[in-house]
């Protein structure tokens, strides 16, 4: 059972049966630009990105995007960028892989955000989706429609953060204007 | 000399009428199953037990006993008969014992005729099992090999008898046990059982392994290739792990457990392949397995399940119980026991080779998390300190004092929670390490490893060789192989100069330590340059060793420049044993001739490689890779020679020439700049203990130590005695 996410509103990453989660990952998931006809390799290719900001006590410590694609700790892995999206059929395009077991003590927020890479505004992508998944049972616990969000390249998407000895999501759904993750940083800093 | 296997291990039969004997800690039925190719059996007339103890080529013993001698003849059974396995079952009623893990270890020795030991296994693991597989004759290209089986069954003897393939395992389970009720009824007593006596000892078998009569099992395996192409036939109960992971359990009891945990860990998989085997009602065993627990006392695993008819399906489907339970993750108090060649590959060399690597990534990233986590909360103390001394309201009273204790409270509970983290990973590690370590072939195991006192010059190269040991300053006792592939993409350079160690200043705990540790002849003084140098020399040597140790004969080549002659200590052993022709040329000239030698050398091999014609070659063109060691340099060399031995780094590696340059950088200093791309296209590393390598994934500086032997140790010399041999044998 999945939660659709609307802004503001978190979800505690405990397991019904009161263990944590160990093993989370976030999903990215657009569909391609439609193909056109003659010319078909000149469509407009649209690259989303997905970007992991992991903050100690309100500092930028790590960052896991694109360029960086496992944290110094290894304990946030993604899996590579997608430049083209659609490659999952409504499934993940991008993940970004978070081992919360092995999280650094002093990271205390991870922020999930969203890029538009190649600058398409997300009411130009169709079917964008991000969503948090259970990786120890393939679970969805949460999912986020970007479609439909307006004249906006990126999204400050959700963040994870401990919560006494486990760890909570809350849902940010910020929508902003930049093209990678570091455009974004001045929107994040709010919602820390 | 009996080479005693490991589960998994297998072994070439020189002779083809032998005798398996049998020990075990109380009475045992043993019975003979010929499997053809597939391992199946045509149906109970080809299982030779109690009840119809002759089959052509084998008889058993018709009663159960503690001592078993079974007489085969290989030449005489059939043709279709390719795999002779031997079972051993507690028989019910008869003896104390209801689980093998309730006494000693049974053991299995075969013999010749005359009673010369062949190959012996103790079948150590078992728990619950009251059956149990315990070794195989196997034929293999026309020849009869033996393998150390040990898959045990919970479900007694009618499940070891269906996974065998036996339609009737029922029919036959009873019918030997009527026969084994009648021997029993004429036999003497059997004595009785020995487990206390050898429960204080689990690692020397009954058959009296000691440490002089262990056959290294690379010997063993060596013949074979590949260890995965000896369990290609095999049940599926020895693939993998077993075979190396083996290797570990020459070094005593300890990791004889990470073996068979390994092999476990497979038989759990494959057990499930049906047999039915949880409708018997299994043994009553007591949890844990008895008395005698042969696991590794440090090795987390999850007790055997227990008997009582609560739980018969768990102890059914995981036929060799304990075994089976520590190499899954079912152990519910951590992460699973680690096996040694847990990682990804073709063949346990790679795997091993992965795992490896994968250990040096989880350090390298443990250990960024804690610096991470301990920079973090050094940075917010000295902030929150700051700013408890600039708030104005602070001044007056108690509330800065109150403050600071606050901060300092936060930090140290940072501080300690990154530590408890670490520590949770670093044991972890460590436990892997105890287990990989043993399990190493020679090219990747340390000179004090005992993999290299039964070293035989291997076949073929192998994927990877150890240049030494990494390890971090948080950790000083695990120590990461430093595996480099081959053929060396890269030259290397021992760096003897002086100041590279003097920058660090003052006396470092660190390096204290590393020099305590390091065998070779370090005094404890600071060293000098004189020491240096030759430590450097001593290096060198130690690593051409192992790069001629690890390549079939013929395959690599030393040369050595060393103009002003200098190096003839520590090149002696090479010399003496003719790894070296003749010692080095004094002089320039020496310097010339060899330079001329492999420049020309790599000149014709780039040609025809270029033209694809390699057999066009000049017949006395030295086809075998070349390893130059440089020594003293820039002495004796002019402007030819270093252009020639510029164009040799550049252009040797890829046509098999490589080079090992023994230099202080500041010595060529004359030379200006123009020598820089060279420094750079070399590996640096240091006859010292030194922190100058960096990881590819977080950039820490990993302390580097040399593979010199340890201090005393004959195990070079043996080692190039041995590769003089072969140089022998294959002249003739």
């Amino acid at each position: 059972m999945s939660v659709n996410l609307s802004k503001g509103q978190g979800i505690s990453l405990q397991k019904s049966d009161g263990g944590t989660l160990t093993a989370v990952r976030m999903g990215l998931g657009w569909r391609s630009a439609p193909r056109r006809g003659l010319f078909g390799r000149r469509t407009n290719e649209i690259d989303l990105d997905a970007s992991a900001v992991l903050f100690a006590d309100k500092k930028p410590i790590d960052v896991v995007f694109f360029q960086h694609l496992i944290s110094d700790d290894g304990a946030v892995r993604h899996t590579g960028d997608n430049l083209v999206g659609g490659a999952g059929q409504g499934g993940d395009d991008e993940a970004i892989l978070v081992d919360l077991a092995r999280m650094p003590v002093h990271i205390d927020q991870i922020v999930f955000t969203v890029n538009s890479f190649t600058g398409q505004t997300f009411a130009e992508v169709q079917d964008a989706f991000c969503r948090l998944v259970d990786e120890t049972t393939g679970e969805e616990l949460a999912r986020y429609t970007l479609t439909g969000g307006g004249n906006y390249t990126a999204q400050v998407m959700s963040k994870v953060h401990r919560v006494g000895n486990g760890w909570q999501m809350t849902a940010i759904g910020e929508p902003s204007v930049g093209r990678t993750f570091q455009d974004l940083v001045p929107a994040i800093v709010p919602h820390l | 000399m009996t080479a005693e296997l490991v589960r998994g291990q297998n072994h070439p039969l020189d002779r083809t009428r032998v005798e398996i004997r049998v020990a075990a800690g109380g009475p045992v039925v043993a019975g003979v199953a010929l499997g053809d190719e597939q391992g199946r059996l045509s149906g109970v007339e080809a299982v030779a037990h109690p009840g119809a103890p002759r089959r052509t080529g084998i008889e058993v013993p018709r009663q159960a006993a503690a001592e078993h001698r079974i007489a085969v003849d290989l030449d005489a059974l059939p043709d279709a008969v390719h795999r002779v396995s031997v079972l051993l079952a507690l028989p019910t009623g008869i003896g104390p014992l209801t689980t093998f893990g309730a006494a000693a270890a049974p053991s299995v020795t075969v013999t010749g005729l005359d009673g010369t030991g062949i190959v012996g296994y103790t079948v150590t693991g078992l728990g619950a099992e009251s059956a149990v597989v315990a070794v195989e004759l196997y034929r293999r290209q026309g020849a009869w090999k033996v393998r150390a089986v040990g898959q045990g069954y919970a479900g007694g003897l009618t499940a070891m008898l269906r996974d065998q393939g036996l339609s009737q395992a029922a029919e036959l389970a009873a019918e030997i046990e009527e026969a084994v009720g009648l021997g029993h009824a004429r036999a003497v007593p059997a004595p009785a059982p020995v487990a206390a006596s050898r429960s204080d000892r689990p690692g020397a078998g009954p058959s009296g392994a000691s440490a002089a009569d262990r056959t290294d099992p690379a010997n063993a395996t060596a013949p074979d290739g590949p260890t995965t192409t000896g369990a290609g036939i095999g049940t599926g109960a020895t693939t993998g792990t077993g075979p190396r992971a083996g290797a570990g359990a020459t070094t005593g009891p300890a990791t004889a457990a990470g073996a068979t945990s390994g092999a476990g860990a497979k038989t759990g998989a494959t057990s499930g392949t049906g047999s039915g085997a949880k409708s018997v009602a299994p043994s009553p065993a007591p949890a844990g397995g008895g008395p005698v627990d042969y696991r590794h006392p440090k090795r987390r695993s999850a007790p055997t399940p227990a008997g009582p008819p609560a739980a018969p399906v768990l102890s059914a489907a995981a036929p060799t119980g304990a075994t089976a339970s520590a190499g899954t993750p079912a152990s519910p108090d951590g992460p699973p026991a680690p096996v040694a060649g847990d990682a990804a590959g073709w063949s346990m060399e790679e795997r091993l080779y992965n795992q490896v690597w994968g250990m040096f990534e989880d350090l390298a990233r443990s250990v960024a998390a804690y610096r991470s986590a301990s920079d973090f909360a050094e940075s917010r103390l000295e902030q929150e300190l700051d700013k408890a001394l600039a708030d104005p309201r602070n001044r007056l009273g108690t509330a800065v004092d109150a403050a600071r204790a606050a901060a300092r409270d936060k930090h140290a509970t940072l501080v300690t929670q990154a530590r408890a983290a670490l520590d949770r990973d670093l044991a972890q590690l460590a436990a892997e390490s105890e287990v990989v370590e043993p399990a190493l072939p020679p090219a990747f195991a340390r000179w004090d490893n005992p993999v290299w006192q039964g070293y035989h010059v291997p076949l073929e190269r192998p994927m990877a060789l150890r240049l030494g040991d990494l390890h971090l300053p948080e950790v000083l006792d695990l120590r990461i192989p430093m595996l480099v592939r081959l053929p060396l993409e890269r030259g290397l350079w021992i760096d003897s100069g002086p100041d590279a160690y003097a920058r660090g200043g003052g006396p470092d705990p660190e390096r204290a330590y590393g020099r305590r540790e390091l065998g070779s002849a370090l005094t404890d003084g600071p060293p000098d340059e004189a020491e240096l140098r030759r430590l450097a020399m001593e290096t060198a040597v130690a690593i051409a060793v192992r790069l001629l140790a690890v390549h079939p004969v013929g395959d690599f080549a030393v040369q050595v420049i060393d103009p002003g002659g200098t190096a003839a200590p520590a090149l002696a052993p090479l010399v003496e044993s003719g790894a070296l022709p003749a010692a080095p040329l004094p002089g320039a000239k020496g310097v010339a001739s060899v330079l001329e030698g492999l420049t020309r050398r790599v000149d014709l091999v780039q040609m025809a490689v270029r033209n694809r014609a390699g057999d066009a070659l000049p017949p006395d063109l030295d086809t075998a890779e070349q390893l130059l060691i440089v020594h003293d340099f820039p002495h004796g060399f002019d402007d030819r020679a270093l252009t020639q031995l510029r164009y040799l780094a550049d252009e040797g590696p890829a046509v098999g020439v490589h080079l090992m340059m023994v230099a202080d950088r500041d010595r060529s200093r004359e030379y200006g700049p123009v020598l820089d791309p060279l420094w750079r296209s070399l590996l640096r590393i240091t006859p010292v203990p030194d922190a100058h390598l960096a990881d590819p994934w977080v950039g820490h500086a990993w302390t580097y130590e040399p593979p010199l032997a340890p201090k005393g140790s004959q195990v070079v010399r043996q080692v190039l005695g041995r590769l003089a041999e072969a140089r022998r044998a294959g002249q003739h």
